[in-house]
């Protein structure tokens, strides 16, 4: 029987989200405003929520939808739904900050910067995920963590938001028990 | 859904779901259209075969393009310059392009049945561009989102397809997608052009375009393709333009938010007056624009998943 273990209910969730926003706003301070990317699915609802959550200068909202871009494509067994790529701001020299909710292989955030690259060449692209799992395949790092986890290849990382989910949170799934 | 379809050869294999599933997926490809970059990864290493035994710009240009739009090495055979020429078989022609290890193979042929013979045969996936009188399914998938994109719900509609719907296959396509959709269809043309079974479609028939037009929300025109007429079924086509012809004051008796369409190539004069052909509410150019990004829809849903 596979085992699921809460990490994260709702309101530690908000927390760990507020604390994120703060991050921003303090990168910010020397860097200059970003535009929010999320990738779909979780990535585009955390995107939106961190922007809620922050003050000050107008900041865009964009959603990317990476499928197009996958290194599995031809493994695939079933087909991706496809989701909106939004982008109504322009790429070109823009400070982009792209957003996702784990970060695993690394293979979607390479997935994503292509995307991104099609649409134009943005001056900066800095990375926030709400979990880190380990695991990378690629060399990529996030540059705003919420949560590090040390997490086995044979466990799984699921965040859960009620905008699209029966809960909120953050669980591990699997492992042996 | 789960999009298990490995060749689109027949509107009449289409479910409701499935061609919705289609048009979400092409609302997707749109976007790319717009962007200065107008290429995705997806099909990289992928090769599409146009295998064109009759001769097509719209269809074969835009196959081209959405394969190219997607990364696919895209390859262009026409009758001419092939070896059917030379009096291969067309069994013979798809057995030596399979050696190849083509992907998909789009499909356009003179005779009736022509793709899915070719789909019983070869390992690759194929789509049918048109096979004779038969079916035309990518002109109906892009008619039908064209006019989605224009009155959002088919269901309901009244649409009349007007011309020679004996050789049509693509009123035959539109009709099958269009009641599928549950949009009351009209075909409308002379005697010689309307075969008596047309009716076991579930369409309606009419045979005096004047006396029914103020009756559509939607008038797609055919063209008249004098190459497949053998014997003129109608005396000439000064005639056929007068009493089937699609002209401004013909079009004063028509509902005032009526759309204008047509599959191409045009016959101005015959089955549309120039003015009409340019009119606003002429959505000729909107079909080919969405015709783009219906085939990229198709090649992508057909080219990924491991079975292929």
């Amino acid at each position: 029987m596979k085992k699921s273990r809460q990490i994260l209910n709702e309101q530690e969730l908000q927390a760990l989200l507020q604390k994120l926003a703060a991050e921003i706003s303090e990168t910010e301070k020397t860097q200059g405003p970003f535009h929010l990317v999320g990738i779909h699915r979780r990535g585009v609802i955390l995107a939106k929520r961190l922007l809620s959550l922050l003050e000050g200068p107008k900041r865009k909202l964009g959603s990317l939808d990476i499928n197009l871009y996958r290194d599995d494509f031809a493994q695939s067994s079933t087909m991706p739904v496809l989701r909106e790529t939004k982008i109504d701001f322009p790429v070109e020299k823009s400070r982009i900050l792209l957003i996702d909710d784990v970060l695993f292989t690394g293979r979607t955030i390479r997935s994503a910067l292509n995307a991104m690259m099609d649409l134009g060449r943005p001056q900066k692209v800095d990375l926030l995920v709400l979990v880190d799992r380990g695991g990378r395949e690629l060399p990529i790092q996030a540059d705003l963590v919420g949560l590090k986890l040390e997490v086995s290849d044979t466990e799984n990382v699921a965040v859960r938001l009620k905008e699209i989910d029966k809960e909120e949170g953050v669980w591990l799934l699997g492992g042996n028990t | 859904m789960a999009f298990d379809f490995p060749h689109i050869l027949s509107m009449s294999n289409l479910s409701r779901e499935a061609m919705e599933f289609i048009f979400e997926t092409t609302d997707r490809f749109r976007e790319i259209a717009g962007r200065p970059i107008k290429k995705v990864p997806a099909l990289r290493g992928k090769t599409v075969i146009n295998l064109f035994f009759e001769n097509s710009t719209r269809t074969r240009t835009s196959f081209e393009i959405a394969g190219k739009r997607l990364s696919a090495d895209v390859i262009n055979i026409s009758k001419s310059a092939s070896s059917a020429s030379k009096g291969e078989s067309l069994v013979d022609t798809a057995k030596n392009l399979e050696a190849m290890s083509p992907d998909i193979l789009v499909v356009r042929h003179g005779s009736a049945g022509a793709p899915l013979l070719l789909s019983k045969m070869l390992k690759a996936r194929i789509i049918n561009a048109g096979d004779g009188a038969h079916e035309h399914p990518t002109q109906a998938l892009l008619d039908l989102l064209t006019i989605r994109d224009h009155k959002k719900n088919i269901a309901g509609l009244h649409v009349a397809i007007v011309g020679d719907i004996a050789h049509s296959r693509v009123a035959r396509s539109n009709m099958i997608a269009l009641r599928t959709f549950g949009a009351k269809v009209t075909v409308v043309g002379p005697k010689s052009l309307i075969p008596q079974e047309i009716k076991s479609f579930g369409v309606g028939v009419s045979y005096d375009l004047a006396k029914c037009i103020d009756q559509f929300d939607v008038i797609m025109m055919l063209r008249i393709q004098n190459e497949r007429l053998g014997l003129t079924p109608f005396p000439s086509l000064r005639e056929y333009s007068n009493f089937y012809g699609l002209n401004l004051n013909l079009l004063k008796c028509a509902k005032p938010d009526v759309v204008i369409m047509h599959p191409g190539p045009v016959n101005r004069g015959v089955e549309v007056a120039p003015e009409v052909a340019d009119a606003p509410y002429s959505l000729i150019l909107d079909q080919v624009k969405n015709g783009v990004a219906v085939r990229m829809a198709l090649l992508y849903l057909l080219g990924g998943g491991e079975n292929l």
